[in-house]
């Protein structure tokens, strides 16, 4: 085996592990999915609406300077990123930074119904459009640390990530079928929380089911889980607002 | 019977001493005696150990029941009680890859919960009664 052919193997397996992970709107009931693609049938389209009324608001307002919303299409697949100051920011994390930085107001707070509107109006922007996050540069070492995380087995009952999303994705976990575990669904309405919601509410969700430690809102664990994730659904469409059981 | 009972409630949140032999844990987990009624409440429990979330057991009453894991119904007959004891404690002590958590194990384990910490999911009596219960689950006819 030469040398070059060598360094080609990390990338191989990366594209064949790769080919096995499918968009979540693959995963759910014909209904769901339907639902997902029908604003007259999905609830998340009230806060697509609130967002929206947002977006001019304030002085000065996300408009004056970004212009039509629609202008934000693409913004929402390449995150989350990192910024010119070095942290890791989810789409969340950005609307809170232009609020306290460029509008002069406090931060909405993490799960607020203004900061999940303006996300879900951002997000929709991009709906159907590739993920396409940066996983080199300064992106690399936060990448690493959500894989570890995403790899680490953990919890009272023991169980990493991967071992649901990946080794048994497609099967049935009591009246649930298993997804790849993407983001790209986030900001979502969840029918079990009858309400619009973050990707790291549902995170801390999943922390809970294997009895795990709950790390907060936007803490460094879920933003490098939230980048691994985004990383492994990249070329993959965005499906924010989603629709979720 | 008040000793009894002090070391009895001494005991809830700790795990029991028990010795491997091949992929079996022979001698039943402080010498208790399961019952197989209360084992299947244990193991129809959705709050706790959950098993139904990723096993089936036969019968029609339990609805979305969980394909992860193999079906349970006939397990008395393939696996033998010790077995199924160690695969109830720990399956990792069996094959390091299993997916199915340990339920009767509180160290090496990472980032619990503080609630759970230092508590297995199932005591030693727990344990007896979920052996108790699935050596006695035959094959459906």
């Amino acid at each position: 085996m030469t040398r070059g052919w060598r360094k080609l193997l990390p990338l191989l397996a990366l594209l064949l592990g790769a080919a096995d992970v499918r968009p979540t709107q693959d995963y759910l009931s014909p209904e769901i999915r339907a639902a997902q693609e029908d604003p007259s049938r999905h609830p998340g389209w009230l806060w697509v609406e609130e967002g929206e009324a947002l977006w001019g608001r304030g002085e000065p307002s996300c408009a004056a300077c970004h212009g039509n919303i629609a202008g934000m299409a693409g913004v929402a697949a390449r995150y989350p990123l990192v910024a010119t100051d070095g942290a890791l920011l989810d789409l969340e994390g950005r609307i809170e930074r232009c609020r306290t930085q460029h509008q002069g107001e406090s931060a909405f707070g993490r799960e607020s119904e203004p900061l999940l509107a303006l996300a879900a109006a951002i997000a929709l922007q991009s709906r159907g459009m590739p993920v396409a996050v940066a996983t080199d540069g300064p992106a690399a070492a936060f990448l690493e640390e959500g894989r570890h995380f995403y790899e680490t087995r953990q919890g009272q009952l023991n169980l990493s990530c991967g071992q649901c999303h990946d080794n048994n994705a497609g099967r049935r976990l009591r009246g649930d079928v298993i997804s790849n575990g993407l983001g790209t669904g986030y900001p979502a309405y969840r029918l079990e929380w009858n309400t619009m919601g973050s990707l790291h509410r549902r995170l801390r969700a999943c922390s809970l089911g294997v009895r795990a430690e709950q790390f907060p809102l936007g803490s460094r664990e879920y933003l490098t889980l939230e980048l691994f994730l985004a990383s492994r659904a990249n070329g993959l469409p965005v499906e924010a607002p989603g629709l979720r059981r | 019977m008040l000793a009894l009972t002090l070391l009895a409630g001494l005991a809830v949140g700790q795990v029991a001493p028990f010795t491997v032999t091949g992929d079996a844990i022979e001698a039943p987990l402080d010498g208790l005696l399961g019952d197989p009624v209360r084992g299947e409440a244990v193991v129809r429990n959705r709050e706790n150990a959950n098993c139904l979330i990723c096993h089936s057991i036969p019968g029609t009453a339990e609805r979305f029941m969980g394909e992860i894991g193999p079906p349970l119904a006939g397990v008395g007959s393939r696996l033998s009680p010790g077995q199924i004891r160690l695969r109830v404690v720990d399956p990792t002590l069996w094959n390091p890859q299993a997916v199915m958590p340990a339920y009767h194990r509180t160290e090496g384990l990472v980032r619990v919960d503080p609630r759970y910490r230092g508590h297995p999911v199932l005591t030693a009596q727990e344990v007896e009664d979920v052996v108790a219960y699935l050596s006695a689950l035959e094959a459906p006819r």
